[in-house]
């Protein structure tokens, strides 16, 4: 079950592709933080990679930073290795963060359930969208781009037009 | 035979069984769709399944490039003419799998 909207984000301190850790307080610059469950091997993820990574760079500088974040259990999904992560990022030069949740407790804390979904936190770090990138994983048939929508609104000083979602995705990897 | 194999954890497997009887039904024929759950990494192993959904006609696979990936309870990659990823396999993989 995954947090309430509203809720307060999770504290973490997590080894990112760079090889530094990245805190939560590290983020406290930006006015959203949009906390992505993310992997390499999940067709989910590789289907809505681009939209994020365009998302992330178009917004970069405009008060948003996005965190991917790999909870999977590598030891049985090892394409999700601490190694595998590096070599993707190096491969599609990732405009965010990608951060190795070895212990599963950042996924734990939120709730999470699938790769890929969002949880978007304002300045207060309160959550205030949940779900889905957008609402189809074909590029070519999406409607209605929820993120995107939410990150605007809260931009704006509004509220998200549609504040929880249902994400599609793989399942999160428990150990 | 027509075998659709698939594991729970992945949400793609209604998605691949509705095109293929869409396929099936454009192609006119009328074969049965046997469907089998893995659901532990040791039937992974022993059915030689390399994610959900695995689609197989008289034992081959539709996607012959992915049907020798690791043994897994994992989604699996399909990869559509244009070059994009999806969770199932392509309308055109199945339609010349069952031609």
């Amino acid at each position: 079950m995954s947090i309430e909207l509203g809720t307060e984000a999770p504290s973490f301190e997590l080894l990112g592709v760079d090889g530094a850790e990245h805190s939560l307080d590290d983020y406290q610059g930006a006015k959203l933080l949009a906390l992505v469950q993310y992997c390499n091997h999940c067709p989910y993820v590789l289907a809505w990679e681009d939209r994020l990574i365009s998302l992330a760079r178009d917004h970069a500088g405009r008060d948003l930073r996005v965190v991917a974040v790999n909870s999977n259990d590598v030891a049985h999904y090892p394409e999700d290795s601490f190694e595998r992560m590096q070599e993707r990022d190096r491969e599609l030069d990732f405009p965010f963060d990608y951060l190795l949740d070895e212990s599963q407790a950042l996924a734990r804390a939120l709730g999470a359930e699938h790769t890929p979904e969002v949880f978007l936190f304002d300045e207060a770090r309160r959550l205030r969208y949940h779900g889905a990138i957008d609402d189809s994983r074909d590029d070519k048939a999406v409607t209605r781009s929820y993120l995107h929508e939410a990150i605007e609104a809260l931009l704006a000083g509004a509220e998200p037009p549609v504040a929880e979602t249902e994400a599609v995705g793989c399942s999160v990897k428990w150990k | 035979m027509i075998e659709l194999l698939f594991w729970e954890g992945c949400p793609s497997h209604p998605e691949a069984k509705a095109l293929l009887e869409q396929v099936l039904a454009e192609l006119g024929r009328e074969d049965e769709i046997v469907m089998t759950k893995v659901e532990s990494d040791e039937e992974a192993e022993r059915l030689r399944f390399p994610g959900s959904p695995t689609i197989r006609v008289d034992g081959r696979d539709v996607d012959a490039e992915g049907a020798n990936g690791r043994p897994s309870l994992t989604c699996r990659i399909y990869y559509l003419p244009d070059g994009r990823v999806s969770p199932v396999p392509s309308r055109e993989q199945l339609e010349a799998a069952l031609r």
